[in-house]
């Protein structure tokens, strides 16, 4: 996942990152295909070059490798909502067919069953950055047909990379449609793993397997 | 203005029962230790304001601190999530926590109004709960506007003050100069008072005139982290989840750790 994930960043794009998958994803590419990409963290944080991997969003090394270190209500006004964002990462409890998010309650709002962290930076990452690809792993209780809250829009999600392949928003209906197929993954899984009728695309690829470049790079920054 | 006091003084002066608190800090200068002497000192009823509510709110909160809380997102980075916080909102144990919620973007402009005097923030959003829309007067543009964050105490931690209560803070600074301006009272606990503060790059300064109270509180943030000072204690934060987990080890483990420090 990680490494699908990495190769949605494009070299020289402003990526802004969170904690786990996406920012391991992000530090891979910035060490592989991408080494001018922009690594932004929502502390504030802007062009962080890590030597390892960060274990949270505030950790000390972000800042000191920084071009800049900003407030969090610079971050997220003149950055973000600035419209200074390529790409960014977003994960969720909860997803439904059109890339909408839930990452606030499993449940009734006034007495969940389940009480989850919240929308931190989600909802504007979600509508602020030029695209959005969210990394999630495939399961019927994630995928599911109606969402018990909704954090953020789907409106800008590009892509959403899964432990069993990549589903993309059909242009004209912004529904997802399962495109790619990571090695050893099948449709059937794939839709037995999806809470709503998957759409399929009509050929669907077969994700490249990560090349020894890749998975150097990313032991490499898990060692670190 | 800018007292040099002891802690204990400071909160007992400046908290009071039903009072708006913000504890801010952004992964780094996380003020438990003030944190702390508001749970020795019985603080009650309090509304607790934080972007990023963390262990030191697990605990407020399993205490009974709180009768509210204003965030936008409440966890254990990297660990998990906060018990003693989804305990309270999923068993209103052990009471009833009423809920304001945000989005990062809306807490910061939130608190940015507060410090600039406005009576509210602008941002693009969506219409959601919490929020108003309004109309840009010049263009007729449709925008967002939150309430501004107006706490009566805001409670940062910071590397270092002079004796006159000059604050120096570096590293990731976060929300923390917002929620001082913001705040109407605000208690600083610092690592060290020094005569004279070096410069250093990229630091921001609070003048003594803009703080009420400084605290000198080595390894106030622990274990959280202070950066030139001390590292962040991982491990206490991994620990955390099986000592909330459970309402009894988090009583006993409060009784020995903090109220009785």
């Amino acid at each position: 996942m990680a490494v699908a994930a990495a190769r949605r960043v494009r070299d020289g794009d402003v990526v802004f990152v969170g904690i786990g998958l996406p920012s391991t994803a992000c530090n891979l590419a910035r060490r592989t295909h991408a080494p001018g990409c922009v690594l932004v963290y929502e502390s504030g944080t802007i062009g962080a070059k890590p030597t390892r991997l960060p274990l949270s969003i505030g950790d000390g090394e972000l800042a000191e490798t920084a071009d800049l270190v900003v407030s969090v209500p610079e971050l997220f006004a003149y950055w973000l909502q600035g419209g200074r964002i390529d790409v960014g990462f977003l994960g969720a409890a909860q997803i439904d067919r059109f890339a909408n998010l839930n990452s606030t309650v499993i449940g009734d709002y006034d007495r969940p069953r389940v009480r989850l962290p919240g929308a931190g930076g989600a909802p504007e990452i979600a509508r602020h950055c030029r695209e959005v690809v969210v990394v999630m792993r495939h399961a019927p209780r994630a995928f599911v047909e109606r969402l018990d809250f909704r954090t953020s829009s789907g409106e800008r999600v590009t892509a959403v990379i899964t432990d069993l392949g990549v589903l993309e928003p059909d242009p004209a209906t912004r529904e997802l449609v399962l495109t790619e197929l990571q090695p050893g993954a099948t449709v059937e899984a794939a839709r037995a793993a999806t809470g709503w009728p998957l759409r399929v695309a009509p050929a669907v690829r077969r994700c490249d397997p990560p090349t020894a470049a890749e998975l150097a790079a990313l032991h490499a920054l898990e060692a670190a | 203005m800018a007292e040099l006091v002891s802690l204990r003084e400071a909160v007992a002066e400046l908290v009071h029962d039903g009072d708006t608190v913000a504890l801010e800090g952004f992964t780094h200068l996380i003020p438990y230790a003030a944190g702390h002497e508001l749970v020795r000192q019985g603080r009650r009823d309090l509304t607790l304001v934080r972007m990023t509510p963390d262990v030191i709110y697990d605990q407020l909160i399993g205490m009974g601190c709180a009768r509210k809380l204003v965030f936008s997102w409440g966890g254990n980075p990297g660990v998990g999530s906060l018990r003693r916080f989804r305990d309270a909102v999923e068993n209103g144990w052990p009471a009833p926590l009423e809920l304001e919620e945000h989005s990062h973007a809306e807490m910061a402009a939130a608190y940015a109004a507060g410090a600039a005097n406005l009576p509210f923030g602008v941002l693009r959003a969506e219409a959601r709960d919490g929020l108003a829309r309004i109309a840009c007067p010049f263009t007729g543009e449709e925008l967002a506007a939150v309430r501004a964050l107006r706490p009566d105490v805001g409670i940062v931690h910071a590397q270092r003050a002079d004796r006159s209560g000059n604050v120096q803070l570096w590293g990731i600074v976060g929300v923390q100069r917002e929620v001082v301006l913001a705040s109407r009272r605000s208690l600083v606990t610092v690592e060290e008072v020094v005569e004279e503060l070096e410069p250093v790059p990229g630091a921001a300064v609070l003048p003594h005139w803009v703080v009420t109270a400084v605290a000198e509180v080595p390894r106030g943030a622990h274990p959280s982290y202070a950066h030139g000072y001390y590292e962040r204690d991982n491990a206490f934060y991994r620990a955390w989840d099986e000592i909330a987990a459970d309402r009894d080890r988090f009583g006993a483990w409060m009784r020995e750790n903090v109220l009785s420090a």
